[in-house]
């Protein structure tokens, strides 16, 4: 049994195998391995006794519920109105330098996938961008060549 | 028009929550009957936007007939400016979960769900925490109630109710039709109560103080106070709470830069006011006082004078074709030929007349499409068309 069906196995163990438990164990697979591919989609189809293209209607719709292959850490960048107004370019102007990967891009090494999003809710303290589910606020650009640097070490 | 009401500071939400083991026992051992009248006399309306009446949203739950009933407390907060309940969760959680019991007895409740924003997922650990010790302390009062965390990813439309009920059970998150409301048929088919985060804590407040104090609060059809998430060009951007009821001039000239040339009440599904209308807005629910009366999930976005409002609108724009669930062919179509007829304009390819067409286009949106987000498209492209037309075509 390889890894990713162990930890299907696994989370349908602890969720359950019912419809409802669906996104928790969607969750669980993009926790662990940052995205969903076709086969691990078939897996989880299976493992629930779904329509695999009911698997997929659902992972689809759901822009955290990636199903292209992702770097290991995704950063996803607020595009929305406040952190468009307080700079969210040279935000991202800086981390396209910096990675030398564009927005929707994976560096080589596949560390790190550059993303937009819709409002993360912290527009008090915009531009704001995730890391994974580690949030930064009150962005500038030497604030995030310190951040990726740090990212880049690990 | 002036308005009366000036713009009042208040301190409820925030305010201590070490008594919540107190407040819940306390009022576990009161008539349901009583309650709910204690609820429905305050005239607390829905804080997530919409503005329903709570006491009437939890009659109608008590008085459905089933075998499992469930409460569940909406956050999943992505209206664009709106940041607050996230603050609600992290400083004062025991509020919203004693209220989630109290309306799970009133109810006949046994089982509730926070449905928590995929974007908010790091706020996990503490939560879960707290509901730890909060159903410790039910089990020992012997209340039978257990709350589970549900989590979102990332997807603005699990905010409508019946989306996020979809949501939970696994499929897209696409709103149902209504009839029937979740209070008949909400989450599995059962009665469902489902609430915004900020309406329970008031709620908390409620069943605490008595309805007389938050309904002394405020002003007419618009009771109690609201938390604000103030951001865009403002010299303080953060969370206040406020009465409701107040001017949108007051509160420019508390909040503002001195040069606010327009404010978005409600974010991106909310109304843009232009600066000449400051002065004849007042900010709370439908009932009109003075001037026009604008409800609001809290969000007030703030631009001053060198921000472009054909740059706001295609922002929005955006927003919506991306977070438009697709269902509903007014909604998908439509966000999209908006944003598409708008950039049009701008280049010249288009002449300034279509943005009437653009207008009527919104309205058919209004009439037509299923939920809240395709109806309310209109709102900013409205208001922001109809105020800063120049803007949209030079």
């Amino acid at each position: 049994m390889d890894q990713t069906t162990g930890l299907i196995t696994q989370l349908a163990e602890q969720h359950g195998r019912t419809r409802d438990k669906l996104l928790p164990i969607l969750q669980g697979v993009v926790e662990q391995e940052n995205y969903l591919s076709d086969e691990t989609m078939i897996k989880i189809a299976r493992e629930l006794d779904l329509p695999a293209a009911e698997v997929f209607g659902t992972a689809s719709f759901y822009s955290f519920l990636e199903y292209k292959k992702m770097g290991k850490y995704v950063i996803r960048v607020c595009k929305t109105i406040t952190c468009a107004m307080k700079g969210k370019n040279q935000i991202l102007l800086t981390i396209e330098d910096m990675l030398k990967i564009g927005v929707g891009e994976t560096t080589n090494d596949k560390k790190f996938t550059l993303l937009q999003t819709n409002c993360l809710g912290w527009c008090h303290k915009a531009p704001a961008m995730l890391i994974n589910d580690e949030v930064y606020t009150e962005l500038t650009p030497e604030r995030v060549r310190e951040i990726l640097s740090e990212y880049i070490k690990k | 028009m002036a308005v009366q009401y000036n713009l009042k500071r208040a301190d409820f939400i925030f305010r201590n929550e070490n008594d919540w083991e107190k407040i819940l026992s306390r009022t576990l051992q009161r008539d349901k009957q009583e309650l709910i009248n204690e609820l429905i006399s305050s005239e607390l309306k829905g804080r997530g936007g919409a503005g329903f009446p709570t006491g009437l949203k939890w009659k109608l739950t008590s008085e459905a007939k089933a075998d499992q009933k469930y409460v569940i407390c909406n956050a999943d907060e992505g209206e664009p400016g709106t940041f607050k309940d996230r603050e609600i969760l992290t400083k004062v959680p025991f509020k919203v979960l004693t209220a989630m019991g109290i309306c799970a007895h009133i109810t006949g409740a046994t089982k509730g769900y926070i449905y928590l924003r995929g974007e908010y997922k790091f706020l996990r650990p503490d939560l879960e925490k707290a509901i730890k010790e909060f159903e410790y302390y039910c089990n020992e009062i012997d209340f039978d109630f257990s709350i589970e965390i549900f989590l979102g990813s990332g997807a603005y439309i699990c905010g409508e109710e019946t989306a996020l009920m979809e949501s939970m059970e696994g499929y897209r998150g696409e709103p149902r039709n209504k009839p029937p409301f979740p209070t008949n048929e909400g989450f599995m088919g059962k009665p469902t109560v489902i609430n915004n985060v900020e309406t329970l804590a008031h709620a908390f407040t409620i069943f605490k103080h008595g309805a007389k104090k938050f309904y002394d609060l405020g002003v007419q059809f618009s009771r109690g106070t609201k938390l604000f998430s103030v951001s865009g060009d403002t010299p303080k951007p953060g969370i206040y709470e406020l009465e409701l009821g107040m001017s949108l001039q007051d509160f420019v000239d508390e909040f503002g830069d001195g040069d606010t040339k327009a404010v978005q009440v409600g974010g991106a599904s909310g109304f843009l006011v232009p600066r000449k209308r400051f002065g004849e807005t007042s900010i709370g629910y439908k009932g009109k006082l003075t001037g026009i009366s604008l409800p609001t999930g809290g969000s007030m976005m703030l631009f001053n004078s060198t921000r472009s409002m054909f740059n706001v609108l295609d922002n929005y724009l955006e927003f919506f074709r991306e977070e438009s669930c697709g269902q509903c062919t007014p909604c998908r179509v439509g966000c999209q030929q908006l944003l598409i007829g708008i950039k049009a304009v701008k280049q010249g390819q288009k002449p300034a007349s279509y943005l009437d067409k653009l207008l009527k286009l919104t309205e058919t949106m209004q009439l037509t499409a299923k939920c809240g987000l395709g109806q309310s498209v209109a709102n900013s492209f409205s208001s922001i068309v109809e105020n800063f037309r120049e803007e949209m075509i030079y």
